[in-house]
């Protein structure tokens, strides 16, 4: 080392950090100009002009933006509960709420067959049959799609939301509970006006989240053409009749749409932090 | 008045036993004491952010320690403010009197009268997070005396200020002082302050509380 100099050293130091780093940056660049590559606008019209995509884009919209409110709904409150209170049985919450981030999507699809398909114990019937009996359905349903996004997009809201509220100061809450505010006015009032950004956030990564969702919904919901396809299934259903170019296309349309999130959380960021 | 008879208060390892003490309507009382003997939790167990384990909390004779905070009637202004970020000064002076339905014009009224007795009429549209140390202080007091408590608690209120500002501050809690004529307990380690403000002085030592007059010594920590 004592034959190289100090800005030799540096350079090389920043050129190999450089390398490593970048190689993942490389490797993104690599598989989206490959699909680009791919696919001609001419195969994006023609998936486009399918009765079945457009339905499927219609539904993952539909299905995407309820799980994502409900995911906000759900993040909001555990979230702050996480934050503010300590109380008995909190670990085991918290380890719970954690579960969907390594359950392998697939199982996590099979337990909420299970969970609405088998009777329980000291039940004579399922929920599904107690809801046929009603004359409903819920399982191979747009809602199972919506429940199923919302099984594994909820822990990502609940972990953001819970973040945020920590990171505001309880302060201000408490002295406004001083001032003559309920909890649940300290919390309207003056904790959640502060949590917008942490909002934005949880909404946009939960939408996200959902949209990439395949395993759950397969299991639960299926893939009826036009009825219960959202994109990624699409995309499955496309390859699997061996129409690549469809399948690549709709693949497209899934990275604009996330790109899109990512930008409105980037953008919501800056405007809030300015 | 604010009386405390015979209070304990734990928290974790921190505790405090059968503290007595009792400041006279009107009166301006500065409770001082070192760093970490529990000024802060007589303060928030007072306000009703902290439960006591034992004894009671009395104000003008209404035991108030089973109070909710927002029943007791009492302005708190905490070392670090707690001002709310995203209301305007007006908002957050507005802030009490909005929970107690009161209606707009007499909420304007009554900010716009304190915000000329704290000399802040000029940040009342403003947000709160670019206040200065001083500005800051004035909008906790204003928002704290808007709602006309029983009693005012404030928790080291000039700590964190310069020395110029320090001395407004000082000079402006004694006119608070004759134009509110609220019962007040200003808790600080300064004995500057406690010359200049008090009434009537306690020291916290070792868990107790001692009078003035039976001190042997003031503190300055």
């Amino acid at each position: 080392m004592t034959f190289l100099g100090p800005r030799l050293r540096d350079t090389g130091f920043l050129a190999l950090m450089g390398v490593i780093g970048g190689s993942y940056a490389v490797l993104v660049f690599l598989l989206l100009f490959a699909d680009i590559a791919y696919v001609r606008p001419n195969d994006f019209l023609k998936a486009l002009a399918q009765p079945e995509i457009q339905s499927g884009i219609i539904v993952t919209i539909k299905t995407c933006t309820l799980a994502a409110i409900l995911s906000l709904w759900v993040g909001t409150a555990l979230g702050y509960v996480l934050a503010r209170f300590d109380f008995y049985g909190k670990a085991f919450i918290d380890l719970l709420v954690d579960i969907p981030f390594v359950l392998p999507p697939l199982v996590l699809g099979l337990s909420l067959l299970i969970l609405f398909c088998r009777p329980f114990p000291g039940f004579a019937q399922s929920f599904e049959a107690w809801l046929n009996e009603q004359g409903l359905r819920f399982t191979f349903t747009q809602g199972a799609i919506v429940l199923a996004q919302f099984s594994v997009a909820a822990a990502f809201a609940v972990r953001t939301m819970r973040i945020t509220f920590e990171k505001i100061d309880p302060r201000a809450e408490e002295v406004a509970r001083t001032l003559g505010c309920s909890r649940m006015q300290a919390f309207l009032y003056v904790a959640l006006p502060q949590s917008e950004s942490g909002m934005i956030t949880a909404f946009t990564i939960s939408w996200a989240r959902s949209l990439g969702e395949f395993g759950p919904i397969l299991v639960f919901a299926g893939t009826t053409r036009g009825v219960t396809e959202v994109m990624s299934t699409s995309v499955f259903l496309e390859l699997s009749v061996g129409t690549l170019e469809s399948a690549v296309a709709v693949s497209l349309m899934m990275v604009v749409m996330a790109i899109a999130v990512l930008l409105t959380l980037r953008l919501s960021g800056r405007r809030l932090e300015g | 008045m604010i009386e405390l008879r015979n209070v304990s208060i734990s928290a974790g390892e921190f505790c405090l036993s059968k503290v007595s003490f009792k400041v006279p309507q009107g009166s301006y009382a500065i409770l001082m004491g070192r760093s970490g003997t529990g000024k802060t939790t007589i303060l928030e167990s007072i306000c009703g952010l902290r439960q006591i384990s034992g004894g009671q909390i009395l104000l003008d004779d209404l035991e108030i320690q089973d109070l909710t905070p927002g029943e007791r009637n009492v302005g708190y202004v905490p070392q670090d403010l707690g001002l709310f970020p995203t209301m305007t000064v007006q908002e957050n002076m507005e802030f009490p009197l909005f929970l107690r339905s009161v209606s707009k014009t007499q909420r304007q009224e009554r900010v716009n009268e304190l915000a000329g007795l704290l000399e802040i009429e000029h940040l009342l549209g403003r947000g709160v997070k670019h206040l200065s140390g001083g500005e800051a202080q004035r909008v906790a007091l204003g928002r704290a005396l808007s709602f006309r408590p029983q009693v005012l608690l404030l928790d080291e209120p000039l700590s964190a200020l310069d020395e110029s500002t320090r001395t407004a501050m000082q000079e402006l809690l004694s006119t608070l002082k004759e134009a509110t004529g609220t019962t007040t307990l200003h808790v600080t380690h300064s004995s500057d302050e406690a010359r200049a403000l008090a009434d009537v002085t306690f020291h916290l030592r070792d868990g107790k509380i001692v009078r003035d007059a039976e001190a042997t010594s003031t503190e300055e920590v």
